[in-house]
């Protein structure tokens, strides 16, 4: 059986996915990133080697999220995409007539608005993680209730009270004082999951055209409570696809089954022994101009695989890892061609 | 911003002063920068600043800046600058040239005040118009490398050659200098492997002036762009903006009104300051003119700029151009812009993909 996998790293979670020919996901992993991507990534490749039927061969990879480039050595991806194009191709895979896309994952938050099955236009948050689940997170420790449970309460909530939603230290005081004058939890928690919407609604989303089929995606898709309250807020259903907590890998791996077809079948991918490899991360101040850039290095049983952060060049270039055509093509075929191979 | 700082060097030199040229905006100047500025001034004002910071340390003793008139709160910017210096216990000079359109006698009595080599008028306007010529060589060598860098064959090779012609031109000095200098420059960009025949992608870019013109303010987003094999035109250039700020605009004020100005009409009928209305005014034309996609950079807590971001959705609807709009602030961390740049560029090879195919679909059937 043909495997293709996808490995989306994110701030917070890593998730990695395999489909087959038909695209059908085969296994999938949720685990937390805790810092370190390089050891997410190795011990959710040695998980999902376990789960996976014996007969499968992986002949494509992809990588996406905030770590997608450093993902990309380690993995040996034939594809390296940003975490928007990743989740649209996702979710146009689940529900084909999809027109808006919300995703709120750990650190950040994302629209993505489609008309007949093209991307056409997306936001992301820029200078505000209110609207995310890490301030979830955070404050359902605070409240000493697990997080998982933290959307179920909100729907027992009769009136919910109004929290400031503009901002995560504003939002946080505002729930205090709410709550040192007799609010009820579940009232309060209500509040908060408003506050979280109306503020994606009001910053990320705003000026776009929300049009329904909705699909809400992401960490926090899990949550009944946000769900609701973007029903209420939109007067549309909104669907959670089944594996909304790692659309992005999943996004990753059609992208390398397409790129796969390209390639007639010749992958990069280092298969999942590279859980055993010894894979180092290291950075140095470089001291060439006054910018002194941060630059990474990647090891791979101490040989330089990979080098970036300088704005010049001057490091990324002197390894000239699998830049790969970035070009070429764009022109006449359209399509990715035109978009810079990351690593 | 950008090359222009080599066209005033020297233009100061031959007005018989010693110029000191700031380096090149980097992480230094920015915390330079956010130590002596208010939280909320805006990029422009804190790269500008912490620059200030750099020469006076450098040795300079006179600093001549660009005032304004208009609603932006950049008109006062040098004012404000030269407060914070003097507080910070900074010994210099400030000159602060305000448009001529509001006054002629200001204006020359402040270029007066350069002139320490006394050069007699006929002189000194040769030498201006020298500078003038620099200025403009460097425009259009920008604009032609802006042309070959999706083009290029090889990694980062334009942007290699790019800085070379800047040097060429620096050492050129009197006009028939400049003329065979710029001539040099050009073939030097025209000799970088690339491929003529290459159909980028189009991407205007619109904003405000500052973190339009330099780079180190936009995390080098027309590098980045061509380098993904993207042709980027930017909707403004010094030559440009100063021609319009200075010579033309008391005639401008009595003819009938600019292109750029009648374009934003439908959708920003008010000057509003800083860029607001060029920003609207330059996508309704790069819609009219068959661009891809544009991309609007703001300064965070622009207000001219945050203005335009909110119309600037419904020029999009309606004229059918996708637009990005990206915040500049403090940020050095560049993944953040080229995830949304990657996307964009993306969603835009997408549409043209699309459009091609409905276009041969139509052909084929029309042929039937």
């Amino acid at each position: 059986m043909n495997g293709y996998l996808g490995v989306d790293v994110g701030s917070v979670s890593t998730n990695v996915a395999v489909v087959d020919d038909e695209s059908r996901v085969i296994a999938s992993l949720y685990i937390r990133t805790n810092g370190r991507p390089i050891q997410a990534v190795q011990e959710g490749m040695r998980t999902i080697a376990g789960e996976l039927p014996p007969d499968i061969s992986i002949h494509g990879a992809g990588t996406t999220g905030s770590a997608r480039q450093l993902t990309g050595v380690i993995v040996g991806a034939d594809v390296v995409k940003n975490e928007i194009t990743a989740h649209a191709v996702a979710a146009l895979h689940i529900m084909p007539d999809v027109q808006t896309v919300l995703e709120i994952g750990g650190q950040d938050s994302k629209i993505i608005c489609l008309r007949d099955g093209v991307v056409t236009d997306f936001a992301m948050n820029t200078v505000c993680a209110a609207g995310t689940g890490s301030f979830l997170d955070h404050q359902a420790s605070r409240l000493n209730i697990p997080i998982e449970q933290f959307g179920e309460l909100s729907l027992q909530s009769k009136t919910p009270v109004r929290i400031a939603g503009r901002c995560g230290v504003f939002a946080e005081s505002d729930m205090i004082h709410k709550q040192q004058t007799g609010h009820k939890t579940e009232d309060i928690i209500a509040g908060l999951c408003e506050a979280l919407v109306r503020n994606y609604l009001n910053n990320v989303a705003k000026g776009k055209e929300i049009l329904p089929p909705i699909v809400f995606q992401g960490g926090v898709a899990a949550n009944v409570g946000i769900r609701a309250a973007f029903e209420k807020a939109l007067k549309h259903p909104v669907t959670v696809p089944p594996y909304y907590g790692v659309m992005g890998a999943i996004g990753a791996a059609l992208l390398a089954r397409e790129e796969a077809a390209r390639r007639n079948g010749v992958t990069s991918f280092r298969g999942f022994a590279v859980s055993n490899i010894k894979y180092e991360a290291s950075s140095f101040e470089c001291k060439g101009c006054p910018n002194c850039c941060e630059v990474v290095e990647i090891r791979m049983e101490g040989e330089v695989m990979a080098r970036w952060g300088d704005r010049c060049g001057k490091w990324a270039n002197s390894v000239q890892a699998r830049r790969g055509a970035r070009k070429g093509s764009a022109g006449s075929s359209g399509g990715d061609a035109a978009v810079a191979d990351a690593s | 911003m950008g090359a222009s700082h080599l066209a005033f060097k020297s233009l100061m030199r031959e007005l018989g002063n010693e110029p000191i040229v700031p380096p090149k905006p980097s992480l230094k100047t920015l915390n330079f920068g956010t130590r002596f500025a208010p939280e909320f001034a805006c990029l422009p004002y804190k790269i500008l600043l912490g620059t200030y910071v750099e020469v006076l340390e450098m040795g300079a003793d006179t600093i001549a800046a660009s005032g304004g008139v208009g609603p932006c709160r950049a008109g006062h910017y040098a004012q404000l600058h030269r407060q914070i210096l003097t507080d910070a216990g900074y010994k210099f000079e400030m000159i602060v040239y305000e448009p001529p359109s509001i006054g002629y006698r200001d204006f020359v009595h402040k270029i007066q005040m350069l002139n320490s080599a006394r050069l007699p008028l006929l002189k000194l306007l040769g030498a201006i118009n020298r500078g003038w010529a620099k200025i403009k060589a460097f425009d259009r060598l920008e604009e032609l490398s802006h042309w070959i860098r999706p083009r290029e064959t090889g990694n980062g090779e334009t942007s290699k050659a790019y800085r070379q012609t800047l040097e060429i031109i620096d050492r050129a000095e009197s006009l028939e200098e400049i003329k065979q200098a710029e001539k040099e420059a050009v073939a030097l960009l025209k000799s970088v492997p690339h491929d003529p025949d290459f159909k980028p992608l189009k991407v205007g870019i619109v904003g405000e002036i500052y973190v339009l013109l330099e780079p180190s303010a936009n995390l080098e987003i027309e590098e980045t762009l061509g380098e993904m094999g993207v042709e980027v035109h930017r909707s403004m250039f010094l030559s440009g903006w100063t021609r319009d700020n200075t010579l033309f605009d008391t005639l401008r004020i009595m003819a009938k009104g600019d292109p750029l100005k009648r374009a934003a009409q439908p959708y920003l009928a008010e000057m509003i300051g800083g860029h607001g209305q060029d920003s609207v005014g330059h996508t309704v034309l790069y819609a009219k003119e068959g661009y891809d996609g544009v991309i609007q950079l703001a300064p965070f807590t622009c207000i001219p700029e945050i203005v335009a971001k909110s119309v600037l959705p419904a020029v999009s609807r309606d004229l059918n151009i996708p637009v990005l709009s990206l915040s500049l602030d403090e940020q050095t961390g560049k993944e953040g812009v080229r995830t949304r740049l990657e996307a964009f560029v993306d969603l835009l090879a997408r549409r043209r993909e699309i459009k091609a195919n409905t276009r041969l679909a139509h052909e084929l059937g029309g042929g039937a």
